[in-house]
């Protein structure tokens, strides 16, 4: 075995040695590494009780309630299976909409809503102009 | 085409090609950029839900693309270097770590001026995001770890190990949105599906990225030469060059 072939296997144990480390450790902590639960896993009891966790899902159409005269809202996350009750006292990010995806960061309260610290807008990858969103068939909804 | 290779390899050859192609990718990349840049801003929609918000994406998505790109071409440079000995190899690595730095500190800081309105944060640990900013620190370490090595051969040698190790994490910014739930959204365009943007948004974008390929490799070669020119001064053939001999 010539050693640049030697040097070339080197070079392939080395990749492979890492990639497998990564690839357990990442196993390991794939529950740290989800960055929300979904209504259906809240609903399941897989959501830590006791402290504070994210939930994602779709604001539900219809769902948003704006109390006058404050920042209180309330709506419900849905994954379309199972819907989590949100309350939030604060500023909504620009693509915050009824049929939007949206993470919210806090608490289970005892009464079973989510009381919201933070609410952030998830973005989807689809990128089109405002005239081909409206001749779609089911043009996502809008609160405004 | 073994004799192309070993004329490639050598440095005074190396040095005279660059210099001849730098300024073409340089010129392709600045009309490419400056057109692109244009019909990102003027001549694509605006989008359905972001409005103008959206065009931000001209920067961010190439530059988040080369970021993995130079860490890629950086890391075969390394492994090439390593397994041949080719020293022109390691002076290619060695090229690439500040250009992909910046190309990473580029999608990190529009994505972070891009979450602000839309999601509502600046920052946020979710898993592409992170790992995009474990990408910044391996090049950082990769160009400290060059730096506090005098002896260019062992500093070549330690790099390239780092930059082979660090490779892993190109898979898993790529898949991080797929394989877990993630505040940044899923691929637009590198997927198998067809890409979920409007034409008219699609084609800035990638000529635009083509002009960022264009740049980086304009770049390149001209910081090869540099550093070729470094490691060789004691060479004759540089000497004759400078006309110091």
């Amino acid at each position: 075995m010539t050693p640049r072939r030697q040097r070339m296997i080197l070079v392939g144990l080395v990749l492979l040695g890492v990639g497998l480390a990564a690839g357990f450790a990442l196993r390991a902590f794939q529950e740290n590494l989800l960055y929300f639960y979904s209504p259906s896993e809240v609903a399941a009891g897989s959501a830590p009780a006791g402290r504070a966790f994210r939930v994602g899902g779709m604001v539900a159409d219809g769902s948003v309630e704006r109390a006058p005269g404050s920042l209180e809202v309330r709506f419900v996350l849905t994954d379309f299976a199972h819907t989590v009750p949100v309350r939030y006292t604060g500023v909504l990010p620009d693509l915050f909409r009824e049929g939007q995806g949206t993470i919210a960061r806090g608490r289970l309260s005892a009464d079973g809503d989510f009381i919201a610290e933070e609410v952030l807008a998830k973005h989807d990858e689809n990128y089109m102009p405002p005239e081909v969103a409206q001749s779609l068939v089911s043009p996502p909804a809008r609160s405004e | 085409m073994r004799k192309f290779w070993h004329e490639l390899a050598s440095p005074p050859h190396f040095y005279r090609l660059a210099g001849r192609l730098s300024p073409w990718f340089g010129w392709v990349a600045a009309v490419l950029i400056v057109g692109s840049g244009w019909a990102g801003l003027f001549w694509a929609p605006p989008d359905y839900q972001q409005g103008d918000a959206f065009r931000i994406i001209y920067v961010h998505v190439p530059s988040a693309w080369m970021s993995l790109f130079v860490y890629v071409v950086m890391a075969t440079a390394a492994a090439i270097g390593l397994i041949w000995r080719i020293k022109l190899a390691h002076a290619v690595a060695a090229s690439c770590a500040p250009l992909g730095a910046s190309f990473t500190f580029l999608a990190l800081a529009t994505g972070s001026i891009w979450g602000k309105p839309m999601w509502g944060t600046w920052w946020e640990w979710d898993a592409r995001l992170t790992s995009e900013l474990i990408l910044l620190f391996l090049y950082a370490g990769y160009m400290a770890l060059r730096g506090s090595i005098d002896d260019t051969a062992r500093a070549d040698r330690a790099s390239a190990v780092l930059a082979l190790v660090g490779v892993v994490n190109v898979p898993i910014i790529h898949y991080s949105v797929i394989w877990w739930s993630s505040l940044h959204q899923g691929p637009t365009v590198t997927k198998l599906d067809a890409p979920s943007i409007a034409v008219s948004m699609l084609v800035p974008l990638l000529t635009m990225s083509f002009g960022f390929m264009c740049y980086f490799a304009a770049v390149l070669l001209a910081r090869v030469r540099g550093e070729v020119l470094e490691r060789e001064r004691n060479a004759r053939w540089v000497r004759q060059y400078s006309g110091l001999s």
